[in-house]
């Protein structure tokens, strides 16, 4: 850990309140036996996101667009199931509207409460370009440079592929989603995709600590360095440079082509893959679709002082919204990160192996995965699977 | 060309061979010998192409190359290698410059008989090849800080969406779906979509379509038989026509065709050299034989392409006599023996 995130955790540690209102040796204490995290930067010093009355942590929630309210309100309606004691803050962005005031306060509530879990906002993209995504908005403000995300092969669902278990990370916020054009002549319109050491070290370090904290043994950086030489070879030449201090993680890169090639013949020889911004695009929806599509896969957005969850590809679902046929995995599991993230793991655990078993073992599918059940029922079904295993729920 | 469909048929077209490097000369001279078996009116002319300094000291491919392909306007490549550090750019990028080739079109068909987890793809990626993220159009900003530049412009936006809406009627395809990023790049893939959409306008027999590039991953491996023709620039187009070629079979079965300004085109395999196989027999020639054919359906020659893909098709189905990164252990010679006999057997 740096020094600089090494005396953050420390002041953390030392604020009054610290863990749940402990005195101050007996938190450091406690903190320190706290050595399990899935964010690399945390470490054993780390506080979550401090709660706000009585033990509970406030969330912000944005529904966005599509489906997003319909599966908002079931992860709202699980959590107060499960007696999950989160509450959330949610905000209301109204993508249709041309003011930033809506995105704002997004951003502030996200400040104030540190963690965040989200829908897809739709981006009108024939208004003209002072309209910025309002997703990379929020990605670029709260400097939110990770994404995160798992796909793995789940059984019962049925893929042309088995056996994939690829984690994910892209550098979230620069490369080509800088949103830097201008049209120099008329006809003529140039894009500028920026590079920086300061992130490409930042992002590569972040998945190389990500891959020693969950066992992963090889990490393959995927670029265009070839053609993009200056561009992607800066990106390369800083992941290979962190790739010299973590000798027990094996380091190959691959180009971009290839590696698509690679992953729908055999995506099984992946571990973890790590990306700028477009190539990540590209690579996380082709993994996803490798395992079964955008309802399955979850996405975490980790900066150094805020996190954002989400469903991993980043759909709308506009043609599938209110019609009940949703699939919520993707948003239950994200809210499951999200309680791990608030360090609350039995929770996460419950809802996730309940989630799970309806996917896998009930095998209760909605539309996108060939079956015939409608996003009720699936909740239904997780509910059931809740209850069953004794923890105190309030009554179906 | 005015001329009447038989006696354009009859003629013999000029062809300039390039068989380039590696396993090159073995596959060309395999394809050439299966067009003289099928009997078609193709006359080939060999070149080389290696870079050598013209005056002024500008890279270029020798002047009796390309005072062939000016001639003949149609050519068929081999793969070649680009070495490190020559001192030139690759041999690729100055065919690229020299005849103006703005799209390249890859159609993906997957192949009965060799079996991938995909079946019924039957889709067709045109890629702009001159521009946008390929412009090579770097800078150092400050130490540490990168910036490359992608150009867009009109013109070569609207050929290429020209290009793909002919492409389509010409070939019997339904739809054609743009494929862009505009919500991120507002200006930049909105201009490329902005053009597509004016050209698709005076297309309306063509469906025409707009997907994001994440969607179109998404979607295209989970089911790719919802894409016809895909029309994008130069980067998404390098990362999905490559993908098409793995949902496929990968490099050694796909074909290529590269379209240029006045009338040129030229076909080729994208595989590598494979030096270490060169020479030994070993090779499998169908990326090339398939670019050929695709080249014959370029030229109008279209029996003539049927007979020889069907016969290429059905040697893979058979699996008698299969190249060794087709899984059997048959030398490329006893391959192209067997196409010929078939495609002798036809007439």
């Amino acid at each position: 850990m740096t020094l600089r995130a090494a005396l953050c955790a420390l002041s953390r540690a030392v604020r009054p309140g610290g863990c749940g209102g402990l005195p101050l040796s007996r938190t450091l204490q406690v903190c320190g036996a706290t050595i399990h995290a899935s964010h690399p930067r945390q470490g054993s010093t780390y506080t979550p996101p401090p709660a706000r009355y009585g033990g509970r942590h406030t969330v912000t929630l944005i529904p966005g667009d599509g489906i997003g309210p319909e599966l908002a309100n079931h992860v709202r309606e699980l959590f107060w199931f499960c007696c999950v004691p989160v509450d959330f803050e949610l905000v209301n962005v109204d993508s249709s509207l041309t003011a930033e005031d809506d995105i704002n306060n997004a951003i502030m509530s996200i400040r104030r409460n540190g963690v965040a879990l989200k829908g897809n906002l739709e981006t009108n993209h024939n208004l003209p370009p002072s309209y910025k995504s309002r997703n990379n908005l929020l990605r670029t403000s709260l400097d939110l440079y990770a994404n995160v995300m798992h796909c793995q092969s789940l059984p019962g669902v049925k893929t042309r592929h088995r056996n994939i278990d690829i984690m994910i990370i892209r550098e979230n916020t620069e490369g080509e989603y800088s949103s830097l054009e201008h049209e120099s002549v008329p006809g003529v319109v140039e894009c500028l995709k920026i590079i920086t050491r300061v992130n490409s070290l930042r992002i590569a370090d972040f998945a190389f600590q990500t891959a020693r904290q969950n066992g992963r043994r090889r990490i393959t950086a995927v670029h265009k360095a070839n053609i993009m030489k200056l561009g992607d070879g800066l990106f390369l030449e800083c992941c290979k440079e962190v790739a010299s201090g973590y000798p027990d993680i094996a380091f190959d890169t691959l180009i971009v082509d290839n590696a698509t090639m690679q992953l729908v013949s055999r995506p099984q020889q992946f571990d973890m893959m790590l990306m700028p911004n477009l190539y990540g695009n590209v690579v996380s929806n082709v993994c996803a679709g490798l395992v079964g599509g955008p309802g399955l896969v979850p996405g975490a957005n980790h900066g150094e002082h805020y996190a954002l969850f989400e469903a991993g590809t980043r759909n709308t679902g506009r043609s599938i919204a209110n019609r009940n046929s949703a699939n919520p995995t993707a948003m239950l599991l994200a809210s499951c990160l999200l309680l791990d993230h608030l360090k609350l793991p039995a929770y996460a655990h419950m809802i996730r192996r309940a989630t799970l078993s309806t996917v896998t073992e009930t095998r209760m599918h909605t539309a996108d995965l060939g079956g015939q059940a409608s996003t009720s029922d699936v909740i239904k079904s997780i509910r059931n699977a809740i209850q069953s295993t004794g923890p105190l729920t309030q009554s179906i | 060309v005015a001329m009447a469909g038989n006696a354009w048929r009859s003629m013999i077209h000029t062809v300039t061979m390039i068989p380039g490097d590696g396993i090159g000369p073995e596959i060309s001279s395999a394809v050439m010998k299966i067009f003289e078996a099928a009997k078609a009116p193709i006359q080939w002319e060999e070149r080389n192409v290696t870079a050598i300094k013209g005056p002024g000291g500008k890279w270029m491919i020798p002047p009796d190359a390309k005072e062939s392909m000016d001639q003949s306007k149609i050519g068929l490549k081999g793969p070649l290698k680009t070495p490190i550090a020559a001192g030139h750019p690759s041999m690729n990028l100055l065919l690229r410059k020299t005849f103006d080739l703005y799209a390249n079109v890859r159609p993906c068909v997957s192949i009965e008989g060799y079996k991938t987890p995909y079946t019924d793809v039957n889709l067709v990626t045109i890629r702009e090849n001159t521009e946008g993220e390929y412009s090579g159009i770097e800078h150092v900003i400050v130490d540490g800080v990168v910036q490359s530049i992608k150009l867009i412009t009109e013109d070569a936006s609207r050929r290429i969406a020209e290009y793909a809406f002919e492409y389509a009627r010409n070939n019997q395809r339904s739809s054609v779906t743009a494929v862009h990023k505009a919500n991120i790049m507002r200006m930049s893939d909105g201009l490329f979509l902005r053009k597509c959409r004016e050209v698709a306008e005076t297309y309306k027999d063509i469906k025409f379509t707009e997907m994001y590039l994440d969607t179109v991953c998404l979607n295209m491996v989970q089911d790719p038989t919802q894409f016809d023709v895909l029309v994008m620039p130069n980067l998404y187009g390098d990362i999905l026509s490559d993908l098409c070629a793995g949902l496929i079979g990968g490099l050694g079965v796909t074909p290529s065709g590269n379209i240029g300004a006045n009338g040129v085109a030229i076909f080729e395999s994208v595989h590598g050299t494979a030096p270490d196989i060169a020479g030994l027999d070993m090779a499998n020639p169908t990326a090339l034989l398939l670019s050929a054919v695709m080249m014959l359906r370029h030229m109008g020659l279209h029996e003539y392409g049927k007979k020889i893909e069907t016969a290429c098709f059905d040697t893979i189905r058979d699996k008698k006599v299969l190249t060794k990164d087709l899984g059997g252990n048959s030398k490329c010679s006893e391959f192209t023996a067997d196409i010929c006999r078939r495609v002798v057997d036809m007439d």
